[in-house]
């Protein structure tokens, strides 16, 4: 096994299983994850994916699934630009500490040269941060770019 | 659990930044890897490390025999969410307010 690309962690003011229900229900994916929903069976080689207004996203098998303690699955972009990279692989470990819960991210196998490593080294810290705060709060991060922001009250 | 408190005074040390500098340019070091090339003793650079990761402004992640450092830039990325994107909203409601005016003249 070659070293992890990234390992994030983050600790959460919350429960393993509502953490566990935020990595899985698409409910809650669609509100901290930019609107990506997730759907599964969540059993060891069944299929997820995640979808954006319905145009699938990300894409792969369920590695590890160990409720309220371990998730793991390979991820593969399905941006057109990524697609001769090979399949990368996210684990998301949570461990409780006290009244918090500790989730580590581990994303590795990743192409060095893709896109997938630049879109994710971004990426990681925004969805994690807006978890956090949906968990914490009940509130996700504001996340529409200010061009994106503008447009929209031209438009209205 | 870091405070924000933990983050900033991590952060308020050369030596510790360039340490995260190191990781941002290599990430996943073992400790022997970061010392190298460093004007600091490796019991400096322990204890560098040791309030970085109290910060959670670094990882760790045990690779066989060995223990990598990796940059966690998670609570660095809550900091800019607290201020920084609290004026970009202010400024957004400044200009629609601006374009709201402006073009209620027009009428």
């Amino acid at each position: 096994m070659s070293k992890p690309e990234f390992v994030y962690t983050t600790y959460i003011e919350t429960s393993a299983d509502r953490l566990w229900q935020a990595l899985t229900d698409g409910d809650f994916t669609e509100r901290y994850w930019f609107g990506h929903r997730v759907t599964s069976d969540w059993k060891v080689g069944s299929p997820y994916k995640f979808e954006k207004q319905g145009a699938p996203s990300i894409e792969g098998k369920v590695i590890a699934s160990e409720p309220f303690k371990r998730l793991a699955y390979s991820w593969d972009s399905c941006s057109p630009e990524a697609q001769r990279e090979s399949t990368s692989r996210v684990t998301f470990d949570l461990e409780p500490r006290g009244k918090t819960v500790k989730l580590t991210v581990t994303h590795d196998e990743l192409d060095e040269r893709g896109v997938t490593l630049r879109n994710i080294s971004g990426g990681w810290p925004m969805v994690l941060s807006s978890l956090k705060s949906l968990l914490e709060t009940g509130q996700v991060l504001m996340i529409d770019p200010p061009t994106v922001a503008c447009k929209e009250k031209a438009d209205a | 659990m870091a405070t924000m408190d933990e983050v900033f005074k991590a952060l308020a040390d050369a030596s510790r930044r360039s340490l995260l500098d190191r990781l941002h340019a290599s990430n996943g070091q073992s400790l022997n890897e970061l010392c190298d090339g460093l004007a600091m003793t490796r019991q400096a650079v322990t204890k560098h490390l040791a309030i970085l990761e109290a910060a959670n402004l670094v990882t760790t992640f045990r690779h066989g025999r060995e223990k990598l450092h990796y940059l966690n830039p998670v609570p660095i990325h809550q900091i800019g969410e607290r201020w920084i994107r609290k004026f970009e909203r202010g400024k957004l409601a400044a200009l629609s307010e601006l374009k709201r005016q402006l073009e209620k003249r027009d009428e």
